[in-house]
């Protein structure tokens, strides 16, 4: 695979100095972390703030979902590496307007890490945080176990909420319950057809047989519940729906929000493919989708495949998604 | 009593950090196998760039893990970085106003390095991580202290080799690669094999300044 590369160790760096350039009318580098990015509008006084980080390689989260009504300040890590406590801490302190800060992010061990980490520095200084670990992965531990699975593109309804509620000027526990209610309304599986490959390191970190798909598969190649070999795109559209349905067991009538996201290299073409067939098959189940996000939300650097997500809407979180944001890739 | 100074030795760090630096591509093979792959580039810059920072420089050996400490912390994260970071922060605590260093404040030494891991991540013996080098080279020190410093650092040294092998036939039950089960069986642990490489270096430079 052919790459635009410079020096492999300077991607992040040059990645968010690009970013920043071109959506400087929405978000800045804090001058003292090159490794956090800052809302134009944060903090503001009185209000939650609202932190996420993780891993580079997933543009355009984490750092496309900062700015009004949404996240105030970003960590970013090297690619697929969680960001250090230090820019956990920094984001904070970026984020904070006086009335505590919510980080809302992916259950992986190394952001767990440092979230706790960067937690204890700032309550040091007498900034609150509270924090929401994202677990929308379905294939990734049982449903006994949903404390274990994995954060997905689940996360970007996460923030969306937590950051409307913020902007409503609800308290840290109110905007904490907020995010927490918007990631369990979510279900996610991801499907998985071409490996990706840290420039780093030069070679594909797992494979993907031709011919065939990975079921179940995680945002950095963690393997899924089933490799089988390659379906039509209806198919494939219904088994992802299937996994996430099943899961979730909501009652007929239930509005829901759709993301369906591209991996990194699948044509956005072949998205609206799937999202045509899953709305279709949401309909057949009794859902009204109240609103479809299809596009490369959160990806996973060059590879080939697409998540699902599917959150269930009350009134709450229907009004809160509605509510208007503006941030680069929202 | 046999011990060394606390004084002067920054190369003792910068020898651990050469290790790591000379065995990049290997643990990222390693890593490869059943994680991201970057196991290597990532301990090596941040290993690399702590010797960069105390070569030459006259520091105690707390003085040098702190700086060792501060940048796994604050410049590379991941999971590494807050796992190493706060083993070679608690360590210089320990040992931190030492003139000397002998057996028994070695033995503090690591059993606060080992605190400090277990502090920040929940793995157990037998979870294959870093912790299956760790705890069994802690308690290999600790067995043979009786016998001396020098025979202590060489058990220490074994265990740590043995505990890497460990996790050849463990199946991963935490971090990214406890996603793969079954998979996971078969291969060295990434974080045990750098653990172990550290607890090596940091052994065979103890022994080479013990009078």
């Amino acid at each position: 695979m052919q790459r635009f590369l410079n020096n492999p160790d300077d991607l992040v760096d040059e990645t968010v100095a690009g970013f920043v350039k071109a959506h400087r009318d929405l978000v800045h580098l804090l001058p003292e972390n090159p490794r956090v990015v800052v809302s134009n509008v944060a903090p503001k006084a009185g209000r939650v703030g609202i932190v996420t980080g993780g891993g580079s390689g997933h543009e355009p989260a984490f750092i496309g979902y900062t700015g009004r009504n949404m996240v105030d300040a970003v960590a970013v890590g090297e690619v697929f590496s969680s960001p250090t406590a230090k820019s956990f801490a920094d984001a904070v302190r970026a984020a904070n307007g006086g009335a505590g800060v919510a980080v809302l992010y992916g259950n992986y061990a190394g952001d767990n890490m440092n979230v706790k980490m960067a937690a204890r520095t700032v309550a040091k200084e007498g900034i609150e945080v509270a924090t929401v670990v994202a677990n929308d992965d379905v294939c990734s531990a049982p449903l006994a176990e949903r404390e274990k699975r994995r954060g997905v593109a689940g996360e970007i309804f996460m923030w969306k909420i937590g950051g409307a509620k913020a902007a409503t000027g609800a308290s840290l526990a109110e905007v904490q319950a907020a995010a927490q209610k918007a990631i369990d309304a979510c279900r996610s599986v991801g499907v998985g057809l071409g490996p990706c490959t840290l420039p780093a390191v030069g070679h594909p970190n797992f494979s993907i047989a031709p011919g065939t798909m990975e079921v179940g598969i995680g945002h950095h190649g963690e393997p899924g519940a089933r490799v089988e070999p390659l379906r039509t795109a209806n198919d494939v559209a219904d088994d992802m729906l299937k996994i996430v349905m099943d899961d979730h067991a909501l009652p007929a009538g239930t509005e829901v929000a759709v993301l369906v996201s591209g991996l990194g290299a699948t044509p956005v073409n072949e998205l609206y493919v799937l999202y045509d067939r899953i709305e279709s098959g949401l309909a057949g189940m009794g859902m009204k989708v109240h609103r479809a996000l299809v596009g490369n939300y959160f990806t996973s650097l060059e590879m080939v495949g697409a998540t699902l997500t599917v959150m269930a809407l009350d009134d709450e979180l229907k009004a809160l998604l509605d509510m208007d944001c503006a941030s680069p890739a929202l | 009593m046999t011990s060394i100074p606390n004084a002067g030795q920054a190369a003792i760090i910068e020898d651990i950090a050469a290790a790591i630096v000379a065995n990049k591509a290997w643990l990222s093979e390693i890593d490869g196998k059943i994680g991201d792959g970057d196991h290597g580039s990532n301990m090596a810059k941040g290993f690399g760039r702590a010797a960069e920072r105390i070569h030459g420089r006259d520091i105690t050996l707390d003085g040098a893990m702190l700086i060792l400490s501060e940048i796994l912390m604050d410049e590379i994260g991941g999971s590494m970085g807050p796992l190493y970071g706060l083993m070679f922060e608690d360590m210089a605590g320990a040992i931190a106003g030492l003139a000397e260093i002998d057996a028994e404040t070695f033995s503090r030494m690591l059993n606060a390095g080992l605190q400090g891991v277990q502090g920040v991540g929940n793995a157990q013996v037998g979870d294959k991580t870093l912790i299956d080098t760790l705890v069994p080279a802690v308690q290999a020190f600790d067995a043979a202290r009786s016998e001396g410093f020098g025979p202590a650092l060489r058990a220490m040294m074994t265990a740590a080799e043995q505990g890497r092998d460990s996790t050849i036939d463990l199946v991963a039950r935490i971090g990214r690669s406890s996603r793969l089960g079954e998979r996971s069986r078969g291969v060295l642990d990434a974080g045990a094999t750098s653990c172990c490489l550290i607890l090596t270096s940091l052994g065979t430079s103890v022994l080479q300044r013990l009078p």
